[in-house]
């Protein structure tokens, strides 16, 4: 066991790890941070996907230890300050971009990811960059348009609605 | 305008902002003191018999707090089959029993044979692995194919069922002789083999269960993750582990995605709330998918033979098939109802079809069970039909959309009894058809095909008009044909005092949306916000009773039942205000959440209302009960029949047979719609995996029985790279005659209608391309497939 310190969420915080501890473990079972799932075993589904110093990571496939002193995010820091749901959470509402939420997170997350490097993707950019996104209950229609939505394009236009 | 709140309005869902901020809660996120971890050691070979299972050193090791293996559960019960199905000849379906772990053989890869429970849940792993170690299985050999299985009696799933089969069905018995003469002296006839591909259901959250006991009264709770919280209720009570029913609860959370996977109850269950009551702590566990793949229902696996009838110009006389179904190593809950009155009772389709005979055998394999996915046996009946339509189209050279249009079920036809078994009570299949080929631009196909052939690619378009049956029902109805349960739903609508209310449905959402759309319909009929509206589902503790969430039901039984207990609630307000405005209760009209008398200005608010039920100050107390709170039970009159029309245009590169999906358009007939955007969300997933099930899903077994594609690295799920943007419509409307609200379901439509169309379209194309040889592919229509199909 070793001790690892991260900041999640901005919060600065420290735990006992094994090395073989993954991020996913580390932060729901060590800091009780559910809002991250697992769904797979061979990282291949998203819903763990979490930002570390910005960029989209599968939190599955990489051990806590490893990021040591990172900036971590997960979807419990997703809210903007006051609380209310921030642009793509929001347009995910909209647009009911989620049906049994399992997938969400992740795509909420993979998504901001996206927006962050490309701030107008297209359609064709929006599916080809969630690729690593399992969703099994939307048929990703109002993911993308979502996705869409929130990077201020006409999304019922686009969506040819 | 849109209506912005209540029946008809897209209400953004309430559930999401839980979702979107990580604070849903799925049984993996609870954390429950003194917990300990459960681990499953499961068979890695197909079939096997168990000749030792040496526990003494799995049990030395480090935090292991128990070990169980079959023996433990050998005089409990089995988890039972939930429709008993008669063979053609009058006998009964061979039921084996299907203990909570496997005991003296081993039937499939992954079945458990037994279970270790330690403090953490890494050395549960570990100690499972040495369990593993220490088991001496003597490997017999498999039994994967269907058609082997039949017909080789020596070796068997099940040591006392001679054949591997199940039952022999046939529906309709007496229709047959007709159907036969009916295909002798056709001018025509169409056959078709194919094979409805298994799939696995993969709902996103997998399987996990936590098993509490509580010593000090003897109460257990089984907190899961399932459609349907009171049917696991009674099975784990009932038959598994002989505990009264009122002393076991069953809590359904948060559920991430069912498709029916979640429908059943698995051993799992069972294993961790006996376990917590030897431990008194509380046993949890979580499916690896690995385990997912290996362990939960899968769904489809027919192999079908279908022929029709018909006149040459078209007209459909007559539909024979016969259907080996495969139910895998033991039966799941649903499974023998499945393939026949979920599939058989569907094998009309939308069209007047005189003659229907249905034969399935089910068998009994070395993999594992399969069961109710996604529509259910509806989508291997559409696809056969579907299928065979569009294949006499091409053998008489006349065109899909017109064969179709002659022979639907005309409009002034309904309700219109089936040859096998079904009254469907309304429907205008010309309209949904009408609106599909005016939605799709079918007119302008021929440039689009131009633009695809200016690229090098094929265009095709496929079509599917297809129907389904769901809310199945009535009880005793069900019961004559062999269901062991009743098919309603019930609904408690307490009205608080201070007149907010909390709904209490039979029904559970694992992604449907019902805490949005059940408050929708309440609010409406009692006129007021649906934000003092809470729906309260998935407890069985809190909720009259229910049988959850599956085949299109919620709303269409669920939400009648609820809509049922408002009416009553409405009645007894009128009782309540009649005696507040000294006015006679016939005269107390009901409206915009307001009590008034017919013909005046005297009104009471239905907060007052509320509020004098129960602080019954001024209040009729010698005829009436305070309080302001009723229950509804509601049994269906018949199932409802949403129907449809699909159009599906692919491309196909000839170069390497991939096939793209360039659109997709729906018309769907769902009769009255409570909330558009759940709807349209519920059509585009349904599609979404009609899509995978058409192209990339398939599971396959070895020989040796072992799983190929456990993961999703080999089990090729839908990506959104993988589907386009659908176009659905839902503005066809004809009510179901028979529910208050009527609605008719639209959960499975896109699963059913879907797939047909995928094939359709890429046998389209193909033919237009000049590769008229090829008849018909298999699904999943992957590259190779067609590559071949092409070049063979
Ligand atoms: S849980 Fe990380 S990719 Fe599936
Ligand atoms: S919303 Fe259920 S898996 Fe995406």
């Amino acid at each position: 066991m070793t001790k690892v310190s991260m900041t999640v969420n901005g919060k600065a915080v420290s735990g006992e790890v094994e090395g073989r501890t993954l991020l996913s473990t580390f932060l729901r079972e060590g800091l009780g941070l559910t809002g991250t799932h697992v769904g797979c075993d061979t990282s291949q589904c998203g819903a763990c996907v979490v930002h570390v110093d910005g960029k989209a990571v599968k939190s599955c496939t990489t051990f806590a230890a490893d990021v040591a002193g990172a900036s971590v995010k997960t979807i419990e820091g997703m809210n903007n300050p006051d609380g209310s749901l921030s642009v793509v959470q929001q347009a995910f509402q909209d647009h009911h971009g989620l049906q049994c939420g399992f997938c969400t997170p992740g795509m909420v997350m993979s998504s901001a990811a996206l927006l962050a490097e490309n701030p107008k993707p297209t359609e064709a950019e929006i599916r080809h960059y969630l690729e690593g996104n399992i969703c099994r209950c939307t048929g990703y229609h109002n993911i993308v348009k979502a996705v869409l939505a929130a990077s201020g394009q006409d999304a019922a236009a686009l969506a040819a609605e | 305008m849109p209506k912005d709140h209540g029946i008809g309005a897209s209400s953004k869902r309430r559930e999401d902002v839980r979702f979107l901020s990580g604070r849903g809660v799925y049984t993996d996120d609870m954390a429950l003191h003194g917990q300990t971890y459960a681990v499953f050691v499961r068979s890695n070979v197909a079939h096997g018999r168990i000749k030792s299972i040496n526990t003494a050193n799995a049990a030395k090791m480090p935090g292991v707090l128990a070990i169980f293996t079959g023996e433990d559960f050998k005089d409990v019960g089995g988890n039972p089959a939930g429709w008993l199905i008669n063979s053609r000849d009058g006998t009964p379906m061979r039921e084996p029993k299907r203990p909570v772990l496997a005991h003296g053989k081993v039937r499939h890869v992954g079945d458990a044979y037994a279970a270790v429970i330690a403090e953490t849940y890494n050395e549960a792993k570990d100690a499972a692995q040495q369990l593993a170690d220490d088991s001496d299985i003597e490997e017999l050999p498999a039994i994967v194919d269907m058609k082997k299985a039949v017909a080789d009696a020596s070796n068997r799933v099940h040591d006392e069922i001679p054949d591997n089969l199940c039952f022999d069905w046939g529906w309709i018995e007496d229709n047959r002789a007709a159907v036969d003469a009916a295909f002798k002296s056709a001018p025509h006839i169409t056959t078709l083999e194919l094979v409805n591909n298994r799939l696995v259901p993969n709902a996103m959250e997998p399987r996990s269960s936590i098993g509490e006991y509580f010593p000090g009264t003897g109460d257990y709770k089984l907190t899961t993750t399932s459609q349907n919280p009171h049917l696991t209720r009674l099975l784990v009570a009932a038959f598994v582990l002989g505990i009264p029913e009122n002393k076991l609860t069953v809590v359904a959370p948060d559920v991430g995605g069912g498709f029916g996977s979640k429908i059943y109850h698995y051993g799992e269950e069972a294993l961790v709330l006996a376990a917590s009551r030897k431990l008194g702590r509380p046993v949890r566990w979580t499916a690896e998918r690995t385990e997912s793949f290996l362990t939960d229902a899968h769904g489809r696996d027919h192999v079908t033979k279908i022929e029709m009838a018909s006149t040459k110009d078209g007209e459909i006389l007559a539909i024979r098939t016969e259907t080996l179904a495969n139910v895998g190593a033991y039966l799941s809950n649903f499974s023998t109802a499945t393939p026949t009155f979920l599939h058989g009772t569907l094998m009309a389709g939308p069209y007047k079809v005189p003659h229907v005979y249905v034969n399935v055998k089910t068998v009994f394999t070395n993999t594992a069970p399969v069961d109710a996915y996604r529509g259910a046996g509806r989508p291997e009946a559409t696809f056969s039909i579907e299928r065979i339509v569009d294949k006499m189209c091409r053998e008489l050279n006349l065109d899909p959309f017109e064969v179709r249009r002659k022979n639907l079920i005309q409009p002034d036809q309904f309700p219109y009894t089936t040859p096998v078994g079904l009254v469907y009570d309304t429907g205008n299949y010309q309209a949904t058809l009408d609106k599909l080929i005016e939605l799709a631009d079918v007119a302008g196909f021929d440039k689009r095909a131009a633009a695809s052939k200016a690229k090098g690619k094929l265009r095709g378009m496929g079509l599917s008009t297809w129907i389904e049956a769901c809310g199945i029902a009535p009880s005793n109805l069900v019961g004559v044909l062999g269901s062991r349960v009743g098919l309603y739903d019930a609904a408690t609508v307490r009205v608080n005092a201070t007149g907010n209310i909390s709904v209490m449905t039979g029904a559970h959402s694992h992604g449907q949306g019902h805490e949005t759309v059940f408050a929708q319909v309440v609010a409406e009929k009692l006129g007021i916000p649906e934000s003092s509206i809470e729906i309260v589902h998935g407890d069985t503790s809190k909720i009259p009773f229910g049988m959850g969430s599956y085949g299109s039901r919620s709303l269409a039984v669920c939400g009648s039942a609820m809509s049922k207990a408002v009416d009553k609630i409405i009645a007894k307000g009128k009782k309540i205000a009649a005696h507040m405005l000294e006015a006679s209760e016939n005269d107390i009209v009901f409206a915009d959440g307001k009590f008034s008398v017919a013909g005046t200005d005297k009104a009471k608010s239905f907060g007052e209302i509320a509020f004098s039920a129960y602080v019954p100050h001024n209040y009729p107390l010698e005829t009436l009960e305070p309080g302001l709170e009723e229950t509804a039970f509601y049994d269906p009159a018949n199932f409802t029949y949403p129907a449809g029309a699909y159009l599906c245009e692919v491309e196909v590169d000839p170069e390497t047979g991939k096939v793209d999906i360039a659109s997709f358009t729906c018309a769907d007939d769902f009769g009255h719609v409570m909330n558009p955007m759940i709807v349209e969300g519920q059509v585009h997933g349904g599609v979404g995996q009609g899509i995978g099930q058409a192209l990339l899903e398939n599971t396959s077994y070895d020989e040796n029985g072992q799983l190929l594609t456990a993961s999703y690295m080999d089990y090729a799920m839908p990506r959104a790279d993988d589907v386009p943007f659908y176009t659905v419509d839902h503005s066809c409307i004809t009510p179901c005659t028979h529910n208050p609200l009527g609605v008719k379901g639209c959960g499975e439509a896109g699963a059913i209608g879907s797939p047909p169309a995928v094939v359709n379209a890429v046998i389209d194309a193909l033919h237009r391309g000049g590769h008229s040889h090829v008849k018909h592919i298999d699904m999943p229509v992957s590259p190779a497939r067609v590559w071949s199909a092409i070049n063979g």
